[in-house]
């Protein structure tokens, strides 16, 4: 597709501006860094205490943790600017964005993109790889497919959902701090096993916003370990198809805001 | 103070969402303690589920109040040029600045204090405290909390004077604070040498103590210490926090700034 | 209100509209607890078509709804009613096949990238637009030329002064060569010599390649340089579609050319491409319409009589839609049963 050499041009243009200040992106490449080292404090300084959690052990969770953190920050790094959506429209400059001949959502995510991020995206892989091997797992090719599929599967849920709440920022200006409440909180619930949680919002965060399919599905698959609140066992298998799943629910929200903003005049 | 109060007041729907995003976290959190408690066999690092559940909700409550985000009216004040203005009132610009700062924590005490303390404890329990001294000493902790927080914030703000870009700094300040100041775990929960650590630091004042006032965690006497030491972190602070401030000017005067 | 004629028929229809509505509800807080609903019609069944390589003026007050038309044409905002095509396309739904046909230019928003030089929004543009690099560089080679926008090509969009960042507005609406032009109101705030750069540029790009162009704004001598047509709308409803000596002419308004002479003189009422209208302080003030150029007109008095001072009103846009009603309203009451 030609367009996407104009999306790779569109990226450069947006990275351009990002680059320019070195020293400060270089501040936050460590930053972001250090964020997800506090979350990973907060696994460590909980199984300082106690030797599972929800029946997973200290390197089991960070398995989990590892998994989600990196489709969470990939994610974060493509298209985590929804609230974009309503500095643009704010601005009046959203309307730009409509005149040219590409898609929308395309065009505010190349021109946003995150360089940051690569910071947490990188930790996250690195300990996603050091878990692997620390874990020791029976390898078949299933589990080594799921392995590469799963931060994939992740970064498209994550990316879900936070074009899902830019497709909402159309309809409900002020809702965005909600909207990065769920995704944010969602974020932060993915690290962990799903169980902590009671049943109603286990089940809600499985098949609502399937945030237990980022990283303690996955997580379950590959270490061939049943879930303890009793889900058949080929659900975690089932995660790709769960963030194809997100990915449509997220495109029709998105496209309906998109819609609605042009209805109503913007 | 009042300026502060009546200003902080305009963002209510702000404050509601805010309050909201509280929650949520709440929730989460505390589900990722009572596991911990359960693995444990009922309680963990001394804190039973009650405790738990208090620890947790009173600090998501608490968080807005003391404000353990980042902050950066005081930074944005010295950049502009705006501090010159302060310079001219007849009140030293720290105590005004804590004076705004306190008005707005008492603002937040109304929705983002209460709403997810009323939540969290509707969903969860909450510890009920056995002893008259609570309350008071739980309330002296958390104003005291306030100001050794503002006086943390207000010293990494005045580096806007010699630093052109705070922001690294004022983020690694709030990750450093989070960790150690109770807000993603107990402070209790940490190896031992990190607690040794932490409490080296104004940190705990911050958040963990008045925290650990609601859960009934210590003993009168050992409580009235932890009260003596914020107001001992809550003095240093705030004196260096003028000493540098008078520094800052005096630089910023003597460049024609 | 349809134009006659078989030519308009027989040429193809770049822009067509059709009882075109737009309503906006606006809701306000009355006291404490109610909220009062009020329908604004900004525009209401409105029909006109611009054929291919025409250049009609659409014209009319603030709020008038201008903007909120050309925003349907270019598939911004959904019509509340009615039929509107540009190039064959219906501009909602067929949304990025018609940005690739049309170039618009906005005078009070930008489409330029703001951070980054003039030139690599080109680069961008071209990009966007699929153009072979030898095309591209032919195009703006001639924009640089026509519009002298080589000295700032690399200066980043927002350090450009208005007129500047206009005249690169107009470059990379054109970039792709697209059928229809629309503008937006593109001489607002510019300076006089950047107007004249701007519409001298428009008439030749238009004799040049035929480009089709749309023209809003509220600026007369905007239409009288550039546009065959014009179509007035007021309150969201064409009031008066013609050219613009027509309009004139209905409206019955003109350019009056205000004389102060040294001493009283005969009334001035054979001054060639003037009209007599009005005579004060015993001939020391006189007021011509003018019928041809200005500077003529000041040439042929200077020639009869000596001139100390001399002003010049233009017509107001807001004086031809009020009179051109008080026209309508008069042969609405003439026609009445």
């Amino acid at each position: 597709m030609a367009d996407t050499r104009v999306y790779a041009a569109l990226l450069r243009a947006g990275m351009a501006g990002q680059a320019t200040y070195r020293a400060s992106f270089a501040v936050e490449l460590v930053g972001t860094a250090m964020g997800m080292g506090l979350d990973f404090v907060e696994i460590f300084a909980v199984f300082h205490q106690v030797p599972s959690i929800a029946g997973l052990s200290f390197v089991e969770v960070v398995l989990v943790f590892a998994i989600a953190s990196t489709g969470f920050a990939t994610a974060d790094l493509l298209v985590g600017q929804s609230d974009a959506v309503i500095r643009h429209v704010r601005d009046g400059t959203f309307d730009v964005v409509l005149l040219r001949p590409l898609s929308v959502l395309g065009q505010l995510a190349a021109a946003d993109v995150q360089l940051r991020r690569l910071g947490r995206v990188s930790v996250s892989l690195l300990l996603l790889v050091v878990a692997l091997v620390r874990l020791d797992l029976d390898w078949t090719p299933a589990r080594a497919a799921m392995a590469v599929l799963a931060p994939i599967a992740a970064t498209v849920v994550f990316g879900a959902l936070f074009v899902a709440a830019g497709g909402i920022a159309f309809w409900v200006v002020d809702a965005t701090e909600v909207t990065s409440a769920l995704t944010y909180g969602s974020a932060y619930l993915a690290q962990w096993p799903t169980g902590v949680l009671t049943p109603v919002l286990a089940r809600f965060f499985t098949f609502v916003i399937p945030a237990a399919f980022t990283g303690y599905l996955p997580a379950l698959a590959l270490l061939g370990k049943p879930d303890p609140t009793g889900l058949p066992d080929w659900l975690p298998w089932a995660a790709p198809l769960a963030a194809v799943a997100a990915a449509v629910a997220a495109g029709l929200v998105w496209r309906s805001g998109v819609r609605h903003y042009v209805g109503a005049g913007g | 103070m009042r300026a502060g109060f009546r200003r902080y007041a305009i963002y209510r729907r702000a404050t509601l969402a805010g309050a909201f995003t509280n929650t949520v976290f709440g929730v989460i959190r505390v589900s990722i303690f009572f596991a911990a408690a359960d693995a444990a066999g009922g309680s963990v690092a001394g804190y039973d589920r009650a405790a738990l559940s208090t620890y947790t909700w009173v600090g998501q409550g608490l968080i807005a109040v003391v404000w353990l985000f980042a902050w950066t009216p005081v930074t944005l004040r010295v950049r502009s040029g705006d501090v010159a203005i302060d310079l001219g009132r007849p009140v030293h610009p720290i105590a005004a600045w804590l004076a705004e700062d306190i008005g707005r924590a008492g603002q937040a005490c109304l929705i983002r204090f209460i709403g997810p303390l009323l939540v969290g404890g509707l969903l969860c329990g909450l510890q009920v405290p056995t002893r008259w001294t609570t309350l008071p000493l739980f309330l002296l902790s958390a104003a005291l909390a306030v100001v050794v927080s503002f006086g943390g914030r207000v010293l990494v703000s005045l580096i806007a004077f010699w630093l052109v870009d705070v922001r690294g700094v004022l983020t690694l300040y709030v990750l450093t604070s989070n960790v150690l100041c109770g807000l993603l775990v107990p402070v209790h929960f940490l190896p031992g040498w990190a607690q040794a650590f932490a409490y080296a630091t104004p940190f705990p004042s911050m958040l963990q103590v008045p925290l650990d006032m609601a859960t009934e965690r210590y003993g009168d006497a050992e409580s009235v210490a932890l009260l003596a030491m914020q107001v001992g972190w809550a003095a240093v602070l705030l004196a260096v926090a003028v000493r540098v401030f008078d520094r800052g000017t005096r630089k910023l005067v003597l460049q024609g700034g | 209100m349809s134009e006659p004629g078989s030519t308009q028929r027989e040429r193809e229809m770049i822009v067509e509209i059709e009882d075109l509505s737009r309503h906006f509800v606006v809701r306000r807080s009355v006291g404490r607890l109610r909220r009062e609903k009020r329908v604004v019609r900004a525009v209401d069944g409105i029909s006109f078509t611009v054929g291919k390589g025409e250049c009609v003026g659409y014209i009319g007050a603030n709020g008038a709804g201008k903007s909120t038309t050309i925003k349907m044409l270019t598939g911004i905002l959904v019509p509340t009613s009615g039929r509107v095509r540009v190039c064959g396309l219906e501009p909602v739904r067929q949304r990025r096949e018609l940005a690739r046909r049309i170039g618009v230019v906005f005078g009070q928003r930008s489409q330029l990238w703001w951070d980054l030089p003039l030139a690599e929004s080109f680069r961008l543009l071209a990009a966007i637009h699929r153009l072979p690099a030898e095309r591209a560089a032919a195009r703006l080679e001639r924009c640089v030329e026509l519009l002298d926008i080589g000295p700032f090509l690399d200066t980043p969009v927002r350090q450009l002064s208005l007129g500047q960042r206009m005249r690169g507005e107009v470059t990379a609406a054109l970039l792709h060569s697209p059928e229809l032009l629309l503008l937006d109101e593109p001489t607002v705030g510019l300076d006089i010599v950047s107007k004249e750069a701007l519409r001298a540029f428009l008439s030749a790009e238009r004799a040049e390649t035929g480009t089709t162009i749309l023209l809003t704004t509220h600026d007369l001598p905007d239409i009288e340089r550039l546009s065959d047509r014009v179509v007035v709308v007021d309150g969201g409803r064409v009031v008066h579609t013609g050219t613009l000596s027509g309009l004139a002419a209905e409206a019955g308004v003109d350019r009056v050319l205000t004389v102060e002479l040294t001493a009283p003189a005969e009334p001035l009422g054979d001054v060639p491409g003037t009209r007599l209208l009005s005579v004060e302080a015993g001939g020391l003030r006189q007021h011509l319409a003018l019928t041809g150029s200005a500077a003529a007109a000041v040439a042929a008095v200077s020639a009869r009589t000596e001139l100390r001072d001399l002003t010049i009103a233009e017509p107001d846009i807001e004086d031809v839609v009020a009179r051109l009603y008080r026209r309508a309203a008069a042969t609405r009451s003439s026609t009445v049963d």
